[in-house]
């Protein structure tokens, strides 16, 4: 059986524990959506106020901030393991357990727990994002089809592999690791926007360092064929920088977990 | 309420107020957060305000606003008592009621000092990187600014300190919330957004549009971030600045009293079932 | 594919931990505050072989090294030095191929899912293990009448009783049909008749399948019961290994013997190798060595003694010392008590 069909077994049982009761769950992501659409309210809000932003109209921005908030969902959605991993399996010494299992310690954590709460922030993100596309034109749809489709990979790829260092770091500490969040909820945060209002030291630190605008800015440019830094015609290849992330989070993850077997609990 | 049970709510206080001091990584950790997500606030504040100044607040003033908000975060009910929600996870939450003090006040101490003790290291680190570092740095433009007069900061303080008993008041609730629905999950999940959103956390409450504005006062969340913010900035003068502090005071006391309903309610409920 | 039998061969294991002196848990003043370190010799050259179809147990008193071997062992752990072979395999060079073909049980921690029916968890790791469909349910079918889990199979792993729970683990952890199996402390906390049912289980498993046991436990009846060999580690050595009546013979031979007479007990002079244990009214305790007097002489001599005295002696009982008297007079000799 390959890792895929594995992962997808694995998922089958954790939604078995999670959708114990279907009517309160379906209530509770009800409520979540709602509130999370009120963030891009905000946005709105601004520019309703505002007019504009720096050159760019609400309908661009809706393109941006769906695109990161489809990529963290479903980051959030499959890393869950890795996100909790200090406390999950460090704490209670659980990760022994998958090092006695015949199976890449990647795929297990992976196959810990696969998460639904993000689904409300999948579904508000993938609203906004139909909505900006609707609003704004873009480049035909045999171009932005696919480009969407790399871009919202490199961007799991991205959030995975920042989700994947923290559990590698928590093999050393299991205190403050909460500053992480720079990277997801702030990333987030930062990538519901267009790069170019970011002043230059953010732009390079969240693109060449952590390559979070090598998913959410650089591929929208890419299908609104916008002028700017780098050319449209370089811009499609950004997302690859989310998958090199990846495989470098990976490598260190793999070194702290042969440092681990050496040094012991 | 007897002196004995003074000092029982004090020793619960201080209690927690210790325990939450203790965190200090992860203070630490929490004042980058902040920092990290005020600085991509203020870059897109920025842009937005582009050339225009037509709006109800200057960007200095906004800046200034988003630090204080980035440092007060503490503030927010982030949800039911943890040792709560675990006492109620392992039945043990009988325990804690049947204890020979009134639950609400035993409950709203432990809040309180939670809050404080969350509060006060990473208000204090805020105020030193935003109000001194940045200007010693060269960015004044980025910095916090300081009240126009004396009397602002003193009111700002009264304000913030409402401002906590009503958060702790919320956070009672919450944990009525947990004993009644069993989980923490359902309140947690609905009050974080709802807070951050209409306290002003996300976006100053003075640049949603007019026509919700005087709504937006009027609700309970506005005196955990929006009003205390106001009084720093200087905006908020003679009646208005009476207004907004029995505004808050309004709220403490309707849920002080919605509180202890709902607690009394609950307690019977548990009776009932044996739990 | 025929997995090769497990033959365990460990030679000259040592490992050394760092442990922060400061306890982990208590708060620093900074995140990656320097931390003082001291290091501790869990293991100082552990050597031993085990052949494939054995069943050997591994004692020693809390923080002997014990379960540091075990880590080793199944692969979780990587040596400072030393040499370990398992069915031809490193444990930690090759941990995937490796854990394929061992089966865990610890005591303490479960590993099915929580949430899921016992059959869900088998299932799932027929899939972690890759167990071909036709095989599985072979084996599954087989586990599950001799461990009698039919009429448990659809519960959540949750609402099962520890008895049961543990019963489950074994089948889960054979599910791959492992020729080696470890297990860590496997009965404890059960009640007696779930000890029985787990010690009789795995005496059969090794009968009828040949498979290699590695044993640890506090619960010196599960070694009686089931080792023929016991491996005894303290202070990170080996301190004895043989078959456990060697164990016995060498540490505590004596016997203990009982006598009742129908009134107050007689003076006797004692033979060579009989020490007196207690006496009170008409019960006499005396302590000997079957090497030195014969358990009938002494008997004799007691019969007689009481014939002289005018009483008779109406019952007489001899116990060999209890296990646990055993390995703690051991674990004192060596100096490796707790």
């Amino acid at each position: 059986m390959s890792g895929l069909s594995l992962w997808l077994r694995y998922a089958r049982a954790s939604l078995a524990g999670q959708v114990r009761y279907p009517g309160a769950f379906a209530l509770q992501m009800a409520g979540h959506f709602a509130t999370t659409l009120l963030a891009f309210a905000g946005i709105w809000i601004l520019f309703r106020r505002f007019g504009s932003l720096h050159g760019w109209t609400v309908g661009q921005v809706a393109l941006f901030y769906g695109l990161v908030n489809i990529e963290f969902a479903i980051a959030e959605m499959a890393g869950r393991g890795f996100e909790i991993f200090g406390d999950a399996f460090l704490r209670t010494g659980e990760f022994d357990r998958i090092l006695l299992r015949p199976r890449w310690t990647v795929l297990q954590v992976l196959g810990h727990q696969f998460r639904l709460r993000p689904l409300a922030r999948l579904a508000q993100g993938a609203a906004i994002l139909a909505l900006g596309l609707a609003a704004t034109p873009v480049r035909p749809a045999l171009f932005t089809a696919p480009m969407l489709a790399w871009a919202v990979g490199g961007g799991v790829a991205f959030f995975l592999g920042v989700l994947i260092g923290q559990a590698a770091l928590s093999f050393r500490t299991l205190e403050s690791l909460e500053i992480v969040n720079v990277l997801t909820y702030g990333g987030v945060e930062a990538g519901q926007y267009p790069f170019d209002l970011y002043a230059g030291w953010f732009r390079v630190l969240m693109t060449w360092i952590a390559p979070l605008g090598a998913v959410t800015y650089y591929p929208v440019l890419a299908i609104l064929d916008h002028p700017g830094v780098p050319p449209p015609a370089i811009a499609p290849l950004a997302p690859g920088l989310g998958y090199l992330f990846l495989g470098a989070m990976l490598l260190y993850w793999q070194s702290a977990v042969r440092r681990h077997a050496s040094s012991g609990s | 309420m007897t002196p004995a049970d003074l000092t029982a709510y004090l020793s619960a206080f201080r209690a927690r107020w210790q325990v939450t001091l203790q965190y200090r990584a992860a203070a630490l950790a929490g004042v980058v957060t902040q920092i990290w997500w005020g600085a991509i606030n203020l870059m897109v504040y920025a842009a937005f305000y582009g050339g225009t100044s037509a709006a109800p607040l200057t960007l200095p003033q906004t800046i200034s606003y988003v630090w204080i908000m980035q440092g007060t975060l503490a503030l927010m009910p982030w949800g039911c008592d943890p040792d709560i929600a675990d006492a109620v996870r392992s039945g043990a939450v009988a325990h804690d009621l049947l204890r020979p003090v009134d639950p609400w006040w035993w409950w709203f101490c432990r809040a309180a000092a939670r809050i404080l003790g969350r509060l006060l290291p990473r208000a204090v680190l805020m105020a030193g990187f935003a109000g001194v570092l940045l200007p010693l740095a060269g960015l004044d433009r980025w910095a916090l600014h300081l009240p126009p007069r004396v009397a602002d900061a003193a009111l700002f303080g009264v304000s913030i300190v409402l401002g906590l008993l009503l958060s702790a008041c919320i956070t009672v609730l919450l944990n009525v919330a947990t004993v009644r629905t069993l989980s923490p999950l359902g309140a947690n999940a609905v009050i974080t957004p709802l807070s951050l959103i209409l306290s002003g956390n996300m976006l100053p409450l003075a640049l949603f549009p007019a026509a919700v504005q005087h709504l937006l006062l009027l609700q309970p969340f506005a005196g955990l971030g929006d009003l205390p913010c106001r009084f720093w900035l200087g905006t908020l003068h003679g009646p208005w600045a009476a207004a907004a502090l029995a505004q808050q005071v309004a709220w403490i006391v309707a849920l002080t009293w919605g509180g202890r309903l709902a607690l009394r309610r609950t307690l019977c409920q548990l009776e009932v079932q044996g739990g | 594919m025929p997995i090769p039998p497990a033959r365990i061969v460990v030679e000259d294991l040592h490992k050394t931990y760092r442990i922060a002196t400061r306890a982990a848990t208590s708060p620093r003043p900074w995140p990656f505050a320097r931390r003082a370190w001291r290091t501790i010799e869990a293991l100082r050259g552990v050597s031993f072989v085990i052949e494939p179809g054995t069943i050997t147990g591994l004692i020693g008193p809390n923080g002997a090294g014990k379960s540091t071997a075990i880590k080793i062992l199944s692969g979780i752990l990587r040596p400072s030095a030393g040499h370990v072979s398992v069915g031809g395999l490193v444990p930690w060079a090759d941990r995937i191929r490796h854990v394929g073909r061992i089966g865990v049980v610890f005591g303490q921690r479960s590993q099915l899912w929580w949430d899921l029916p016992v059959e869900g968890g088998f299932a799932l790791l027929r899939d972690i293990y890759r167990v071909p469909p036709d095989r599985y349910r072979a084996r599954r079918d087989r586990l599950v009448d001799t461990l009698g889990l039919r009429d448990i199979l659809d519960q959540p792993v949750r609402q099962l009783s520890l008895g049961q729970r543990m019963r489950a683990e074994l089948a889960a952890a054979l599910l791959h049909a492992p020729p080696l199996l470890i297990l860590d402390e496997p009965t404890i906390g059960l009640d007696a008749p779930s000890k029985l049912a787990v010690r009789a289980f795995v005496q059969e498993l090794n009968r009828t399948e040949g498979t290699t046991v590695l044993l640890t436990t506090h619960d010196m009846h599960d070694i009686e019961a089931l080792a023929g060999r016991v491996i005894v580690i303290g202070h990170g050595r080996v301190l004895a290994d043989s078959p456990f009546e060697t164990l016995r013979a060498t540490t505590l031979s004596g016997r203990r013997l009982t006598a009742e007479f129908d009134g107050p007990a007689p003076p006797l002079l004692l033979p060579d190798g009989v020490t007196p244990l207690s006496q009170g009214g008409q019960v006499l305790e005396l302590g000997f060595d079957p090497a030195r007097i014969a358990a009938a002489d002494l008997i004799r001599a007691l019969a007689s003694a009481a014939d002289m005295h005018g009483v008779v002696l109406s019952d007489v009982s001899i116990t060999r010392p209890s296990i646990e008297e055993v390995i703690s007079r051991f674990y004192e000799r060596h100096g490796a008590a707790g």
